[in-house]
């Protein structure tokens, strides 16, 4: 039971804290809850979708269609929460900032809320397809250790959901005048952590080579399979045996979204008036 | 030439251009001994799988069950689903000589195992 509770935990609270820093970020944003729930709901039915085919994923590419699939939609999030930040950096400053005219008022609801609703929908779509996986065998098996098992799932659930409302609200303490540069920058570490991910997958499948596996060796100071190791995994893809490849995706990803966020930086004249928008 | 055409030829071009860049790698694959683990009432059989140190390992992991498990190794660095009643392919190594353990996550409990290269 503890098992399954831990396995389920660990997979809830990897799209759970995706979904905490999207809300925070888009506080006070009219229509995001439609959008994120959206994005949680498709990422369920994809979630249940991919377990279904899972057989036939693994079979594409020479038995290596598992990694490519999952490689493919991690840098595919990637891409979107990078593209969301630059797009926050040139326009959203301006128009939090500045409100000057109901035009740009208006292009507040431009905001590409379907970019971060698709990244949700990726989250728990891959997370959940283990889920999905890992509860339908124990309900297959059947017998009373299942039921046992399917509360232990019930309680990671629950404890993941708990723990990514934390951070939303932990997130929600912060001024709002600081929220925007905090959720940017938690958003800027998602993204080089699940590209790191994408590069443990594609090594996998043979079709980048490590260079250098591991590169160091962490888990003595903070284990990865243990709770704090997987929330910081999470949030800022912490590894603790990285190879060096998962470095160069990690560092190559923070830079250059980075410094695309910082090229499309608009100077901010009054940075408290956000706060007097809302 | 159309459009089609030119996707085709520039992908081509990327293929060919990765290819090269990865032949090295590659190559290391010519050096391959195959393993076979079978997935059975949630155990692994055989438990210890015996490979040379030093070659690539192709392990083929068959499961005999309905339900779907996931091999797993930190010693590795691997993850995999293997749905019910499928087989799955891993490459690794070369391994130095050690052992290197792995388990079925979703019953970890009966589903362990070991690599032992030597």
């Amino acid at each position: 039971m503890l098992a399954t509770a831990l396995i389920v935990f660990r997979e809830t609270i990897e799209a759970g804290l995706i979904v905490g820093i999207v809300l925070a970020a888009t506080r006070g944003v009219a229509g995001r809850g439609r959008w994120v729930m959206t994005g949680i709901g498709a990422g369920i039915a994809g979630a249940c979708v991919v377990a279904a085919f899972a057989g036939s994923i693994a079979g594409f590419m020479e038995g290596m269609g598992q990694e490519l699939f999952n490689a493919m939609i991690l840098l595919f999030a990637v891409i979107l929460l990078g593209w969301h930040n630059v797009w926050m950096e040139r326009h959203g400053r301006e128009m939090a900032t500045e409100l000057r005219s109901v035009g740009q008022s208006v292009s507040a609801g431009a905001r590409p809320l379907y970019v971060l609703a698709i990244v949700i929908g990726i989250a728990v779509l891959r997370e959940g397809a283990e889920v999905v996986l890992l509860l339908y065998g124990i309900a297959a098996g059947g017998g009373t250790r299942a039921a046992g098992m399917l509360a232990g799932g019930g309680l990671g659930l629950a404890g993941g959901a708990a723990l990514s409302t934390a951070l939303y609200l932990g997130l929600l303490v912060i001024p709002m005048r600081h929220l925007f540069n905090a959720t940017a920058a938690l958003i800027l570490l998602v993204a080089s952590g699940l590209a790191a991910q994408a590069a443990k997958l594609l090594i996998q499948a043979r079709i980048l080579p490590p260079l250098g596996q591991p590169l160091w060796d962490s888990n003595w100071l903070l284990a990865e399979n243990s709770i704090p190791g997987q929330i910081l995994h999470a949030l800022i893809g912490y590894v603790a045996r990285p190879s060096g490849l998962q470095l160069v995706f990690y560092v190559g990803t923070l830079l250059t979204i980075g410094g695309l966020m910082y090229l499309n930086r608009r100077p901010v004249a009054v940075a408290p008036a956000r706060a007097a928008a809302e | 030439m159309n459009h089609a055409n030119a996707i085709r030829t520039v992908t081509a071009a990327l293929l060919l251009a990765g290819a090269g860049l990865f032949a090295n790698h590659a190559a290391l694959a010519e050096d391959t001994v195959n393993a076979t683990v079978v997935i059975k009432d949630h155990k692994f059989d055989p438990a210890e799988i015996r490979v040379p140190a030093g070659k690539t390992i192709r392990l083929t992991v068959r499961n005999d069950d309905a339900t779907p498990e996931e091999f797993e190794s930190h010693d590795l660095d691997l993850e995999k689903i293997v749905p019910g009643g499928a087989s799955i392919i891993l490459v690794f190594g070369p391994l130095k000589a050690g052992s290197y353990n792995f388990v079925g996550e979703f019953n970890e409990d009966s589903a362990k195992g070991l690599i032992v290269a030597e």
